[in-house]
């Protein structure tokens, strides 16, 4: 009963509705034609009640008073020159296609699968890296140079040459001798085009395509050498599992502990599947002033594969292989 | 928890040791997980199903352990001590009758019977990568691995395998061909059994002729096929290899039928549809894909948090799971018939025609 006396009366209210917007509907079409034959305090009546609605097809020329018809036409303007706001621009970064292996930060799995995985032995402070650098056989100068450059700018990093050893036999010896991670600078035509970055008790092999590198001499405006400090390390972008996988193998390369003292930072930033890898100095001059120089190489990564278990390339087990006809065909899909 | 278990049609085991279902239609999926304690050695080795309805799934793991979990009840219900991690892991698991037929990598194959403690045990040799049942003949279980050749074992006849096979002929600079086993099926109807190796080689044996070599070798890619699974229309094997390629090959000819796209990491579980033509994939790169084996293309996939291990799949009993997909199928059906029935129509004008100007 009540129920349907609430619906009675709300059809009446809004049958109420409905003529009312038909006499205001009527009062403006009758309007124009009788504006000119009103007094002005009919007018003001009339600008109160046509304010709030005018009907779909009124534009400002049919206003036949000039003078109204003028500041009708000076608010729009108005109204146009603060509305709309500026549209954001569409970049490929915002029109990138959502990826399922996005990780939450929250997903317990994840967590977990983290927590136990070859490098939680490192997130648990209870190994030191330890890296070996090495080249592809006999190196020209300019690989030679960027290995140098390289151990300057990751602490316990040492160099050796590589004598035409297998790899798979240098692992062993390296694992005996408390090296952590072994980085293979691969080179074609006398320039680094490839590194193979191993973790070593058992954990994976990523190999990534090298290019842009720039060495310290052909950086403009560079500070001096890095020192001897545990440079800070920043990981931009790294969203997906497999981004996941790849930021803390970089991770993993750097002591735990930064010294800030040394005020050096090194950046790994993904952006759309490349990492750019950048080496700084910062200072601060106020609270919100930061000036950075550049030091130290430069270069590009993009992933290739990543394997798991040290180095096999033939029968070892890929976790992601790139392939390029079946991931490269979206401009708007990354991976990492 | 049973209402989710129930409508599940594939299930998985992950690394870390939770066992997933899959639901198609709902297209979601749910972890199954025995406790709050995950740990990596709880990893899923190997699956089977306990009982021919399929209501029973066993998970064997890492540690030793072969856990049955009721995908009536949706829990796991018994947990049973099957060895211990120096044997290595487990490479194979089989139910006949009423015992359970484990068989782990350093070849110590053993049959556990309900009830009671005593273990038939034979030692099928070291380096043991896959020990499959046949599904026909249960008591018939086949074995093979790293430089451990196919052996066909009968297990009330423990002693003596009744079919070794034998290695192929020197290769053409006369040098002994390796041997490693990574996968085996048995292909219905027939005593015939394909392998596929990491040698990016699939053979075929037949252990009914005295031939003891392979009656057809194929080659595949060039890395090692980690796993095998054979359809329900007879003459084709699907594998897939550490590369994530997966290929359909044809067993009369030993040649390359086609491919499946979109697999990232390495194959890990491979399992086909008993009767209609899907086969359903997992691997390191923590999705799973199903494929239509007709037209190749990906019909599923779901991700799963961490690298998923096996795959078991349901029969075909359960239809109003795979509707969605029976319909694609029946619009060919129509058309052919349509066809048929114009040609039909055809041949009747003509008769008439005929009996006219008579």
């Amino acid at each position: 009963m009540d129920s349907n006396e609430a619906t009675t009366s709300e059809s009446v209210s809004k049958k109420k509705g409905k003529t009312k917007k038909v006499k205001r509907k009527v009062k403006h079409d009758e309007a124009p034609v009788q504006e000119m034959e009103q007094a002005e305090g009919e007018e003001t009546e009339k600008k109160s009640e046509s304010g709030p609605c005018f009907p779909p097809t009124f534009s400002v020329s049919e206003i036949k008073n000039k003078q109204r018809r003028h500041s009708m036409f000076l608010k729009l303007k108005e109204e146009k020159r603060k509305a709309p706001p500026k549209e954001v621009p569409k970049t490929i970064e915002n029109q990138r296609i959502y990826d399922e292996t996005t990780v939450n930060p929250e997903d317990e799995e994840v967590a977990f699968d983290e927590g136990t995985d070859e490098f939680s032995a490192y997130f648990n402070r209870l190994t030191n890296p330890k890296v070996l650098i090495t080249t592809s056989d006999r190196p020209r100068g300019r690989t030679v140079r960027f290995c140098e450059q390289l151990a300057t700018v990751i602490p316990h990093a040492h160099v050796y040459y590589r004598r035409g050893l297998a790899l798979k036999r240098v692992i062993p010896q390296c694992v005996s001798r408390g090296f952590t991670y072994l980085m293979v600078i691969n080179e074609d035509r006398k320039v680094p085009n490839g590194l193979v970055l191993c973790h070593l008790p058992d954990g994976p092999t990523a190999h990534f395509k090298v290019s842009n590198v720039r060495l310290r001499k052909e950086m403009k405006r560079r500070g001096k050498d890095p020192t001897e400090h545990v440079p800070e390390v920043i990981l931009n972008n790294f969203t997906t599992r497999l981004g996941h996988s790849i930021g803390r193998m970089f991770a993993a390369l750097f002591p735990h502990d930064p010294q800030f003292v040394g005020r050096q930072v090194a950046t790994f930033h993904n952006q759309r599947d490349f990492i750019f890898f950048r080496f700084h100095r910062y200072i601060f001059k106020n609270e919100k002033k930061v000036g950075i120089q550049e030091l130290g190489p430069r270069f590009t990564l993009k992933l290739r594969s990543l394997q798991k278990g040290t180095f096999d390339s033939k029968f070892g087990e890929y976790e992601w292989v790139h392939k390029r006809h079946e991931m490269d065909s979206s401009r708007r899909k990354f991976h990492l | 928890m049973s209402a989710k278990s129930q409508i599940c049609s594939i299930w998985l085991g992950s690394e870390t040791g939770i066992l997933k279902g899959v639901s198609l239609t709902k297209k979601q999926a749910f972890n199954f997980c025995e406790m709050s304690c995950l740990s990596r050695d709880q990893e899923v080795c190997v699956m089977a199903w306990g009982d021919p309805h399929e209501s029973e799934v066993l998970v064997g793991s890492v540690n030793g352990t072969v856990k049955t979990f009721s995908t009536d009840k949706g829990i796991f219900t018994a947990t049973r001590e099957c060895g211990d991690p120096s044997q290595g892991r487990f490479t194979g698991l089989a139910v006949t009758d009423s015992s359970m037929i484990t068989c782990v990598e350093s070849g110590l194959l053993k049959v556990w019977k309900e009830g009671s403690t005593e273990t038939v045990e034979i030692n099928v040799g070291n380096g043991i990568c896959r020990m499959q049942q046949n599904p026909s003949q249960r008591h018939r279980v086949a074995t093979g691995g790293k430089e451990n050749p196919l052996k066909v074992w009968d297990l009330e006849r423990p002693d003596k395998p009744i079919f070794t096979a034998k290695n192929v002929a020197h290769d053409w600079l006369d040098m002994r061909v390796p041997v490693w086993v990574r996968d085996i099926g048995f292909i219905p109807d027939s005593d015939k059994i394909v392998t596929c190796t990491g040698h990016h080689q699939v053979r075929v044996y037949d252990p009914s002729t005295p031939q003891r070599r392979p009656v057809l070798e194929a080659r595949f890619g060039e890395y090692p096929l980690t796993a095998l699974s054979l359809p329900a229309s007879q003459g084709t094997v699907v594998v897939g290899n550490t590369h994530g390629e997966l290929a359909i090959l044809d067993l009369r000819k030993g040649l390359v039928r086609g491919c499946l796209k979109g697999l990232a990491g390495a194959v890990r579980g491979l399992q086909c549809h008993p009767s209609l033509p899907l086969v359903a994939s997992c691997g390191l790169d923590r999705f799973l894909r199903v494929h239509s084996l007709e037209d190749r293309s990906l019909q599923h996939k779901s991700s799963s948090a961490d690298v998923s291990g096996d795959v078991e799949e349901v029969k075909a009993e359960e239809d109003e799971v795979w509707d969605t997909m029976e319909t694609v199928t029946e619009k060919t059906k129509k058309r052919a018939a349509q066809k048929d029935e114009a040609t039909v129509t055809e041949v009747d004008g003509k008769k008439k025609r005929k009996l006219v100007k008579k």
